[in-house]
């Protein structure tokens, strides 16, 4: 006879729940097809810095800036998405967890991303498609490119769908109780996801897609970058918030604390939800048709994720130096000597934490107004997200990789694996900070982004700039190493390292911690107030650009030899 | 819900800072008059010239007053027209004495380009369909890069100038 609390205890779903075999290969197919596009993405940024050293040209007549284009659609779309949509998976079944028919639609979200991404692919192998990417008109890639590029995004709706379905049903079956932090955070990024794309998809569905394929004889340039950076900005919040999500909720139980406030974790995800979306006319202040009111209106909306920022700030350290004083380490900075140090899941991350101090104030800089024009278009910015997203955000998702990995294949993190992945931090900060160092100078002084190496006038202002591309160089192929170190490392935690059973860590709550209050479950009123943000900052200019629109722009082909 | 007695500390001092850098902002674009550049003049993308600054004969540096400068620019996939010199041949080199006010103008016919002289905040976005205009005064002598800034196709790092400031 079975004990009848064991029973209770086993049937209770908010305990961590077992990951089957076959959600295992749902998440883990997710998560190989980023790791695969990190390298094809990673030695096509090996190729630009070497390019831009001015010591190297491209064999076979390969454009820089097919390169550069196949460089930002495969490691800022592909990479990104897929992870962050494995990850999310996985957390999600984890906590509340995953039906057979989600599962079935999550595949099914799967291939439609893949057939888009390979269409997308292979129009930008052939040349037709080197438009970076941005993807600005009236430059023209094949239509192919961009049915492709809308195939992706509808096939991560899917995704957003199934994990709103998950955490329903979980609500269902628990009426009353708080929804478990992970899968609470989840659903707040797929909800600004999916708002978020509605942008894109209608500038791709509506304007290029008609138009690319002769159906529409003009596009209207204006409305079109509007509507793409709608999306652009939110984007960058769809890459870092499941950072977060490891820094609020897996971090503490790495270094064997608690949550430091489930409620506050749950307000900051709502403030960007909030204020991620109705501010992207800040990547457009140095455009001719938008008006400076709504530019700075936007731009005061932008700075407002300073808070949820500076609370996440506080969490981590609170969290940091409470658990280190429970600990019995006393004194000011007597917390930092109990912090694994030694744990490759912890550090990772935590060098993304550092990473994202500079980072956030390059931001800050990006986005005030008077002082964009300094920056804008000049490589500092490229320098500027290479830390935060290539660094703040990919450290997370290899620090992350190096439990979920193992978890999901029943394998485990060995000591010399965790190591080689400490060595890989390390290739990665010195080689960041190299590359993106020197590329913040470079800006500084005037050095564009996106463009292949050029002396231009043969000045000693442009002169000036080669010690800058050369750092990059250096810093450039010192990332590339590291590339190849996680993916050595990733090739072993799937398929070599020795079977057992590596935890899913996710930590708890205090014991005596305050209840989180449900308001904070309001998910009507959490839409509301965003969609009212949004239509406060965008009606208007949107109705401007399309009211006083100039005759529209045919397509130019030629430019980017896609003849 | 409960906050803890440092973490308010903490989200005041932020908060107060941040109200302190938006004031400054504010204050900057609407007392001392900084905006980006904002007109929205519109333009036929495929007739510029209709518009008497983008004729051939106007395009280039025109002196308007002492120390007050013009810079009509046509922005091409992968070349800016400044205009030709008394030999005919395309301008690419123009000298500005140091200290005066430039009123740039540009426009393009074909797709999205840069306006960066390079070092400088002289930096806008060039739209089909669209002027882009700013005024700026040049106070650093010294051999300066006019540059595209913003892809334009495969001849994007071909498209530059030279800008003086000459003592």
């Amino acid at each position: 006879m079975a004990v009848e609390k064991l029973i209770n205890c086993q049937q209770d779903s908010r305990l961590p729940l077992t990951v089957t075999k076959s959600d295992s290969k749902l998440y883990m197919t997710f998560i190989t097809f980023a790791f695969i596009s990190l390298f094809i993405g990673g030695f096509m940024g090996l190729l630009q810095v070497l390019v831009r050293s001015g010591h190297f040209t491209l064999p076979a007549g390969i454009d820089y800036y097919q390169v550069l284009t196949v460089h930002g659609v495969i490691l800022g779309l592909v990479l990104t998405t897929y992870f962050i949509v494995g990850f999310q998976y996985a957390l999600m079944g984890k906590t509340v967890g995953i039906s057979d028919t989600q599962r079935r639609v999550g595949w099914i979200g799967f291939w439609v991303m893949t057939i888009g991404t390979i269409l997308a692919a292979i129009t930008v192998l052939y040349g037709k498609a080197s438009v970076l990417y941005t993807f600005y008109a009236p430059l023209q890639a094949h239509p192919a490119f961009y049915i492709g590029l809308a195939l992706v995004i509808v096939g991560s709706w899917i995704a957003c769908f199934v994990n709103w379905r998950q955490l329903y049903v979980w609500k269902q079956k628990h009426p009353g109780e708080k929804s478990p932090l992970l899968a609470f955070m989840v659903v707040i990024n797929m909800i600004m996801w999916f708002i978020a794309t509605l942008g894109v998809a209608a500038t791709v569905l509506l304007q290029f897609i008609p138009w690319s394929l002769g159906y529409t004889a003009t596009i209207d340039v204006l409305l079109s970058r509007t509507l793409f950076w709608y999306f652009g900005h939110p984007l960058v919040y769809f890459w870092l918030l499941p950072a977060y999500m490891a820094w609020y909720a897996i971090i503490p139980k790495i270094i064997g604390g608690k949550i430091f406030s489930d409620s506050l974790a749950r307000l900051a995800f709502v403030l960007f939800l909030f204020f991620s979306i109705p501010v992207g006319l800040h990547h457009q202040l140095t455009e001719p048709g938008l008006d400076t009111t709504w530019k700075f209106i936007q731009t005061v909306l932008t700075f407002m994720v300073v808070i949820p920022s500076l609370m996440t700030a506080f969490s981590m350290f609170a969290t940091f130096e409470i658990t280190g004083s429970k600990k019995g380490y006393g004194g000011l900075f007597g917390w930092l000597k109990h912090l694994p140090w030694k744990d490759v899941r912890f550090l990772a991350p935590f060098v993304g934490m550092l990473a994202f101090i500079p980072g956030g104030a390059g931001g800050l800089i990006n986005a005030s107004y008077q002082l964009n024009s300094v920056i804008h278009n000049t490589i500092w910015v490229t320098g500027h997200f290479h830390l935060t997203v290539a660094t703040t955000v990919i450290l997370t998702f290899f620090g992350i990789t190096y439990w979920l990995v193992p978890h999901l294949t029943g394998r485990k993190l060995t000591k010399s694996m965790n190591r080689l992945g400490i060595i890989q931090t390390i290739f990665w900060a010195v080689g960041m900070t190299i590359m993106s160092g020197a590329m913040h100078i470079q800006g500084l002084l005037g050095g564009p982004r996106r463009s292949a190496y050029s002396e231009y006038n043969g000045s000693e202002q442009v002169a000036e700039w080669g010690a800058y591309q050369m750092a990059q160089a250096i810093g450039g192929s010192i990332l590339f190493i590291a590339i190849i170190l996680i993916l050595y490392i990733f090739i072993q935690l799937t398929f070599f390292a020795p079977k057992g059973k590596e935890e899913f860590p996710i930590a708890e709550e205090e014991e005596n911690a305050e209840p989180t209050p449900m308001w904070l479950e309001k998910w009507k009123v959490w839409v509301s107030i965003t969609v009212i943000l949004i239509l406060f900052a965008y009606t208007i200019p949107i109705v401007v650009v399309i009211q006083h629109a100039p005759p529209g722009s045919p397509p130019f082909a030629w430019p980017i030899g896609n003849n | 819900m409960h906050l803890h007695k440092y973490e308010k500390w903490w989200l005041i001092f932020g908060v107060g800072a941040l109200i302190t850098f938006l004031i400054v902002l504010g204050f900057g674009a609407f007392y001392i008059g900084t905006h980006p550049q904002s007109h929205g003049i519109t333009i036929d993308p495929e007739n510029i010239e209709a518009e008497e600054a983008f004729k051939p004969e106007n395009l280039g540096l025109t002196k308007v007053d002492e120390g007050q400068y013009v810079l009509n620019v046509v922005a091409t996939a992968f070349n800016y027209d400044l205009g030709k010199d008394e030999d005919g041949n395309p301008v690419k080199h123009i000298q500005i004495p140091k200290g005066s006010t430039v009123l740039i103008q540009a426009t393009t016919p074909d797709v999205v380009h840069g306006f960066n002289i390079a070092g400088t905040n002289a930096n806008m976005m060039i739209e089909p369909g669209y002027i882009s205009s700013m005024e700026v005064t040049l106070n650093t002598s010294g051999e300066f890069t006019l540059l595209c800034n913003e892809y334009c196709g495969v001849g994007h790092h071909m498209m530059y100038a030279t800008v003086e400031v000459t003592e």
